[in-house]
């Protein structure tokens, strides 16, 4: 029993090990040289617009109702008279820059985007659309997943920053609407004790989480075996995995630069 | 010309190719053949590059494409064209976006004379006013219409077909093989096909291999097929009792004899095979 509980953690150890020699050989395998450098620009655009245009109304919707709870919530833990009313909008404002904006929407994206791309990529493996690409002569790992990492790399941070703003928009129309905070103190306590490193160390996260949206979910889907069931499992796996490591990712980046 | 030395893939602990050797001539139809899980698909995807063999080599034209890295493989991979069983068409793009793609990618013609090759190819495959219907609304015939010009439309030395008439009925698998044979004849193409249709067999084989689990087991003409004397080949290719009555039929017009096995009288008393289904007895 005890050998039988060894063998399969030893077995799982190496599936992870060997998922990962995998992973790297796949990024590796990404670097060399376009066949066609305007196929590959049109490649790119296109996942900018999948990418980018494609997430931005769920990205704005989540960020205005986080900001708006965020407030709201602020307020109602802030009950000492001595505390000024601008400090909610100083909460709001870091919340939103540090956490909320780069991490919540990474993760929501990771479902959005991650699962797109990597049922994008398992059907057009089950369906033999990469072997035709290989058999033409074109580097399909170049060709699929570069233009998705780059487009996430430039896309993703674009939209942790509008949902920065549409966050502190959000808190500030929830904060007046229901009477907790007036605009002008809101604004006035935005101004106070900013720290413009936090927006600096927000992009940094922005753009470690853009990668590991983009290149998990290209794994998952290029290495495909089997069916539509299996582009379904693969999908999830994914994104379950996308958000460990945005999660982990968090964890070890602001240990590492706060 | 391509020529197989030697192949020999495994799997894990499974061998799937044991040894193959063949010679597939330009300007011919080259026909791998064989029941399901013989080794003809993986012989093929060792052919074109997408396995790489445990052992020996594949030539194209005297180049060792085994031994060929990066760009030498990318030039040999140009010459290829490929008709997937599936057809392989790229969902998100129409007809003529499709058949387009290697002239976008290969080439740096203006987009009126790219699109003058694509509808020249689209006619040669006998599909007109289709350029801008997406593989979503296409029938399978007219899928691997599409995928077969996508193919030639770099004019290929060498097009590998894999299992061309899967799915289709019987008179679209005629169109099908016609236009390959006929694409071959007239670029002098080295064509592979894998099938397990035996009209293709009969109708465009000018060279067959036939694969028995990973070995080949027999090889020649549309001609000799008939004639064969290896036992598993004819369990093959007459396991339908209409075609062992065909060939029977045929060896007693051209020798006078048929099959040892079988009794005269009986294969006499037959009544012409038909594909019109009996009438029911009881209307």
């Amino acid at each position: 029993m005890a050998f039988l509980f060894s063998y399969c953690i030893l077995a799982h150890y190496m599936t992870i090990f060997n998922d990962i020699g995998r992973y790297l050989l796949m990024l590796k395998g990404m670097f060399s040289k376009p066949e066609n450098g305007k196929m590959y620009w049109k490649e790119f655009i296109h996942q900018c617009t999948e990418i980018g245009f494609g997430s931005l109304g769920i990205v704005a919707i989540i960020s205005v109702f986080i900001g708006a709870v965020s407030t709201i919530q602020t307020a109602y833990q802030l009950v000492s008279p001595l505390i000024p009313p601008s400090t909610i909008a100083q909460i709001v404002r870091d919340t939103v820059i540090l956490e909320f904006a780069p991490t919540l929407v990474s993760i929501v994206l990771a479902g959005v985007a991650g699962s797109r791309i990597a049922s994008e990529l398992g059907n057009m493996r089950v369906s033999e659309q990469i072997d035709a690409l290989e058999i033409m002569g074109i580097n399909t790992k170049t060709y699929l997943i570069l233009p998705k990492i780059v487009a996430a790399l430039l896309m993703i941070p674009l939209l942790v920053v509008i949902a920065m703003c549409l966050g502190i928009l959000g808190g500030r129309l929830a904060g007046t609407a229901s009477g907790i905070i007036s605009g002008s103190i809101f604004d006035k306590g935005l101004l106070e004790f900013f720290v413009p490193y936090n927006v600096i160390f927000a992009l940094i996260k922005a753009y470690v989480f853009s990668f590991i949206i983009a290149s998990i979910p290209a794994f998952y889907g290029y290495y495909v075996k089997g069916g539509a069931l299996e582009i379904g499992r693969a999908s999830t796996k994914a994104v379950v995995v996308s958000c460990i490591l945005i999660l982990f990712a968090d964890y070890i980046l602001s240990a590492l630069l706060l | 010309m391509i020529e197989v030395k030697n192949i020999k893939k495994s799997f894990g602990e499974k061998v799937v190719i044991e040894d193959v050797s063949a010679v597939m001539k330009a300007g011919q139809c080259n026909l791998i053949i064989g029941s399901s899980g013989s080794g003809k698909t993986v012989l093929q995807k060792c052919m074109v590059g997408l396995f790489e063999p445990d052992e020996g080599a594949v030539l194209y034209d005297g180049q060792n494409f085994t031994e060929m890295k990066g760009q030498e493989k990318t030039e040999i991979r140009k010459e290829i064209g490929m008709l997937f069983q599936g057809s392989a068409l790229f969902d998100s793009l129409n007809v003529q976006e499709n058949v387009m793609f290697p002239l976008n990618m290969f080439t740096k013609d203006s987009y009126k004379k790219k699109l003058e090759r694509v509808n020249e190819v689209l006619a040669r495959v006998n599909l007109v006013d289709a350029n801008k219907k997406f593989p979503a609304e296409l029938s399978g015939g007219m899928k691997k219409r599409v995928a077969l010009a996508r193919a030639v439309v770099l004019n290929p030395k060498y097009l590998f077909c894999d299992e061309p008439n899967s799915g289709l009925d019987p008179l679209t698998s005629l169109v099908i093989d016609k236009l390959i044979k006929e694409i071959t004849v007239e670029y002098n193409i080295t064509t592979v096909i894998n099938t397990h249709d035996m009209n293709s067999v009969m109708e465009i084989g000018n060279y067959i291999l036939y694969m028995y689990l990973g070995n080949k087991e027999w090889e020649g003409t549309n001609k000799e097929i008939i004639f064969s004397k290896n036992q598993r080949l004819n369990d093959f290719i007459f396991a339908s009792e209409f075609l062992q009555d065909a060939k029977d039929m045929r060896m007693l017009e051209e020798t006078g004899k048929i099959s040892n096995n079988r009794n005269m009288e009986e294969l006499m008393d037959k009544d012409a095979p038909t594909l019109v289904p009996p009438p029911d007895e009881e209307n």
